[in-house]
């Protein structure tokens, strides 16, 4: 590159190189009155590149914000989508959630551990930026096929890296979701989701309000890492990606442990007034977006910023991506107090500019101005664009799935054996037991339930977590997929008795400029929001991670769904497997022939094919009321939804998820012939139908969870009991728990401990 | 009984260990800052684990070096208890209030799971509501647990009876199968000579309720408690 400073002449290519499009420069022209030089011309590349700016997304994620003002309970929703860096939601005393989830693919996919664990750290700073303490987090994970060295290398270095920066922050990872596909094949998807903990009265703004307030940077030194990271994550990945190397950020969670507890701290304190994190973007972000939030101006001077390297210009301090660092505003007077709480936690704290009048971010470098920009034209006004449409070509022939065609396996025993054994099914075990799952003393279910439950001391409540997206179904219809992803990831969250209340999502496409994309991205919003709709969940923000595509071409669509539920008393969870023999099991739903987008078909039969299951909204709507209902009247011993590998791979889990290696004698499965017209049996024992569960209920219950359920109109059929221990189904199943235990603990570590 | 918990910059089980002694056993406790050269006066001084000083260098090597520690010495010296639980046992090691070192667990990967202990001395203000040979299921959280120290070390703490807890099968049965990180001899926890300093990798805060899947861990306080009171 060549040095760019104050006299570097602004060229066609030059601008072609920082992604800026001939109308968006003359736009930016427009907004300066003049040409921009160098350093501005950076700062507008990485503040409109689609990381930061949603150019491409922004007409659609608006949808979300017009679904949110439809819903009941709007006051509930605290803090909204795009307002600050994450949303919040009450739960009642008081006491108010702020979480969200975010990508950090292309840099996993060049450096995994570094690229996971700065993924971390960005997240966490996201939700104690807003001055919540963060209790959890979750990550959704996906990989290419598991049996190639590549995706071993990933795998094995994103679950490190984010071991790495979660186990030191002390801040315990209680769940998530793991598949496996080809589709990622030098794409993986790195998704991390935070959520913290608040008092109402507490929440801090991203806002640089109060002209002559001092504006500080604290935390970290900066250096040339990560220079144009949001610039970088907004195209598609290549064979010279690597050469991007060092747009990848290298993390130190040991900072950030300090950064937090010192901003937690200061947020105790009457001096602070506004806080930012400098993520993607850095310090060109972090200030125009506070001054434009407060419709302020705010001005800096370089020459103050903390440094790690010498020789830095303007463009790179501006540019860096330096980790662990923040923008606090403080109120003039208040300086010493608030230099005391850092200088405690050794860290930087350089008060580097101030509010002033107007609405410039100016940034000089000593005494000399290096930029001068409108920071809302900055922050807000990029440029917006309304992508072309197009159906797929792939659809139609995809969708196609002739059912006389797929012969019905004869031994259904080697089919469950297959499925538990396919790493996106078995345990993920030697996933979560690397990270430190239970830090804090308040993880109450483990990774490995339908969702991870965490209590909240000092109150009876319980908050309850789920992340999904079965991105097969979103790729053969993702309308119908965007739909499931949400059912699914609510359905889990009831499972353990919690009421969902909202939902964050990170919605990884490929390249938008392709017109088949952005139809994908569009019906998958369209799916999400009917879902949130009748289920009347609101989305409180996510992340929208596009490009991701390798010279093998776009990944599976994958709208990753975050939902977070409330329990009101956590003595009234429900766990997700089989706790005592002699309970009565049913399932709870209605079953139909549906095999299409099944892993049931993709293992047995080699096929990605057909539609998948169709959701009746209604229909999942009041098996949520019934299950509800029946935890709130501690009528549940146990309750797991069906998924990958339909009810006997949820009967499986149920078994050897027990302590006790608990098995189930299942009989009664001619009452759920009854419902369909000819239901196959391949469809019945492995089939993906929607809005299922299985539950288990004391057998002086089983009347009142009957009626529970009537009350709902849910079907109820009771199938058999906890029994023994091996899984017997009719005459076609018969696998002892031992086993099934062996095959599902066993198979990715197996593969991963092998070299 | 009263206590202290100590802060290092990165510990990150302070809160649960305060939370364990003040809400679960009841005991007034209050934390002491790692740059305060003076400890208050209490009973026991509890070192929590995490990752004081990110673990650079040496998992506990700069911890060592904090103003409080030349404290917390002197205060074991005077024959008073201190707890060490994980990062907190590789600060005592550091500190040379226990012998030995940690080494990388043998998977080389961080470990997080409840784990089978087997009491072997009951005769310690640690384990004096335990019988011998009383197994608790205790969750360990580490990445360097792997406890290595020397023959003569091994035989020493084995003639002085400092080995207090070995890892072990939920029924009480030694092995490789049962042991998590790879330490000699199975070892999960150590006292001095003269039985005040404790140092374990095992978290009994993590296990002091029964919502948390196991209260085992709450036998271990309400020894120390039983013994200080």
């Amino acid at each position: 590159m060549p040095s760019l400073d104050s006299t570097t002449p602004i060229t066609a290519e030059l601008i072609a190189a920082h992604g800026i499009t001939t109308e968006e420069y003359q736009h930016i022209r427009d907004i300066l009155g003049r040409d921009p030089n160098i350093t501005e011309l950076g700062m507008f590349s990485v503040m409109w590149s689609e990381h930061c700016s949603y150019k491409n997304s922004k007409p659609i994620l608006k949808l979300f914000s017009k679904m949110n003002a439809e819903l009941p309970r709007q006051e509930n929703l605290l803090v909204k989508p795009g307002q600050e860096n994450a949303g919040i939601v009450d739960i009642g005393d008081g006491l108010a959630v702020c979480f969200k989830i975010e990508s950090h693919n292309h840099p996993s996919a060049i450096e995994p551990f570094q690229g996971a664990a700065t993924g971390v750290g960005g997240i966490l700073r996201d939700i104690f930026t807003m001055g919540a303490r963060p209790i959890l987090l979750m990550n959704s994970l996906r990989f290419g096929d598991l049996a190639q060295p590549v995706s071993q290398r990933l795998f094995r270095g994103v679950v490190a890296g984010i071991a790495h920066y979660g186990n030191c922050m002390g801040i315990p990872t209680v769940g998530g979701d793991v598949y496996f596909d080809a589709s990622y094949e030098g794409n993986p998807l790195v998704n991390a989701m935070a959520l913290g903990i608040i008092k109402k009265d507490e929440i801090v703004r991203g806002a640089a309000h109060g002209i002559g307030n001092p504006v500080y940077y604290v935390g970290a030194t900066t250096g040339r890492d990560g220079l144009g990271g949001a610039a970088f994550a907004s195209k598609e990945l290549s064979e010279q990606s690597h050469e991007d190397r060092p747009a990848v950020q290298v993390g130190d969670p040991f900072m950030e442990k300090l950064l937090m507890e010192a901003c937690l701290e200061l947020l105790k304190t009457d001096a602070l007034v506004g806080m930012q994190d400098m993520g993607a973007a850095g310090l060109t972000c972090a200030g125009c977006e506070t001054a434009s939030r407060a419709s302020t101006g705010v001005e800096i001077d370089l020459a103050f910023v903390p440094r790690r390297e010498t020789g830095m210009i303007p463009y790179e301090i501006l540019l860096s991506e330096s980790q662990e660092r923040m923008l606090v505003i403080v109120k003039k007077g208040k300086e010493k107090e608030v230099e005391d709480i850092f200088e405690k936690w050794d860290l930087h704290a350089v008060k580097i500019g101030e509010v002033t009048k107007g609405d410039k971010y100016r940034v000089m470098d000593s005494g000399k101005m290096a930029a001068e920009i409108p920071a809302k034209a900055l922050a807000d006004d990029g440029p917006v664009y309304t992508r072309e449409e197009e159906k797929p070509a792939y659809l139609e022939d995809a969708q196609k799935l002739d059912l006389t065609a797929i012969h019905e396996p004869k031994d259904f025993n080697a089919v469950l054996k297959r499925l538990l054994s396919h790493p996106s099914i078995a345990s993920k075990a030697w996933v979560w037991q690397q990270y430190d799952h239970m830090v804090r003393t308040d993880t109450v279910f483990y990774p490995g339930h339908d969702a991870a439950l965490i209590r909240v001391k000092g109150t009876h409540k319980g908050i309850a977590v789920s992340t999904d997206c079965n991105s097969l179904y979103v790729y053969l219809d993702p309308l119908e997929g965007g739909k499931i992803a949400v059912a699914e990831a609510a359905r889990n969250v009831v499972c353990s008795g919690a009421r969902p209340i909202g939902l964050t999502n990170c919605l990884n496409f490929g390249n938008p400029m392709k017109p088949e994309i952005f139809w994908q991205f569009h019906n998958a919003v369209s799916g999400i929001i009917e879902s949130c709709k009748t289920l009347e969940i609101p989305v409180t923000g996510g992340n929208v991670s596009f490009y991701n595509e390798s010279p093998q071409g776009a990944i599976y669509p994958t709208p990753t769904i975050g939902v977070v539920g409330l329990i009101d008393n956590i003595e009234k969870r429900v766990p997700s497997a089989f706790q005592n023999e002699g309970d009565v099991i049913f399932l709870a739903g209605e079953t139909f022939n549906e095999i299409g987008g099944s892993h049931y078909l993709m293992i047995e039969h080699g096929l990605k094919q057909g539609l998948p299951p169709r959701l009746n909204l209604a229909r999942e709507k009041a098996l949520h009321q019934f299950i509800l209902a029946a935890a709130d009247g501690k009528k549940l011993v146990s309750c797991h939804d069906l998924a990958e590998g339909g009810l006997t791979v949820a009967l499986a889990e149920c078994c050897l998820k027990s302590e006790a290696g608990l098995g189930a004698r299942i009989q009664g499965l001619n009452g759920l012939r009854k419902h369909g017209t000819a239901l196959r049996d391949d469809a019945l024992y492995f089939g993906e139908t929607q809005s299922r569960v299985v539950i288990s209920v004391k057998p002086e219950h089983q009347k009142e969870v009957k009626t529970l359920a009537q009350k709902q109109g849910v079907a109820l059929c009771e199938i058999g009991k906890v029994d023994g221990d091996a899984l017997v189904l009719e005459e076609r199943i018969h696998v002892s728990v031992r086993e099934m235990t062996n095959l599902f603990e066993n198979w990715i570590p197996n593969i991963m401990e092998r070299q | 009984m009263k206590a202290a918990v100590i802060v290092f910059p990165g510990s990150n089980c302070d809160t649960d260990c305060f939370h364990a002694l003040r809400d679960v056993v009841k005991v007034p406790v209050e934390y002491v800052w790692h740059k305060d050269r003076h400890l208050p006066k209490v009973d026991l001084v509890v070192i929590p684990g995490g990752f004081s000083y990110g673990d650079y260098l040496r998992t506990g090597a700069i911890a060592r070096f904090s103003p409080v520690m030349e404290s917390v010495i002197q205060h074991a010296n005077d024959g008073r208890a201190v707890l060490g639980i994980c990062n907190g046992f590789q600060i005592l090691l550091e500190a040379g209030l226990l012998p030995g070192a940690m080494l990388r667990n043998k998977t080389l990967e961080f470990i997080c799971k409840h784990a089978w202990i087997r009491t072997e001395e009951n005769l310690t203000i640690f384990t004096g509501q335990m019988e011998p040979g009383e197994t608790l299921c205790v969750p360990i959280a580490h990445g360097e647990g792997n406890y290595y120290c020397d023959d003569d070390t091994l035989k020493s703490l084995h003639d002085h009876s400092q080995v207090v807890f070995r890892y072990c099968s939920e029924d009480g049965k030694t092995g490789d199968a049962f042991n998590p990180n790879g330490s000699k001899d199975h070892i999960a926890g150590i006292v001095n000579k003269k039985k005040n300093v404790l140092g374990m990798m095992p978290h009994p805060e993590r296990s002091s309720e029964a919502i948390l899947g196991s209260s085992d861990g709450l036998k271990i306080f309400e020894s120390i408690l039983n013994a200080l009171e």
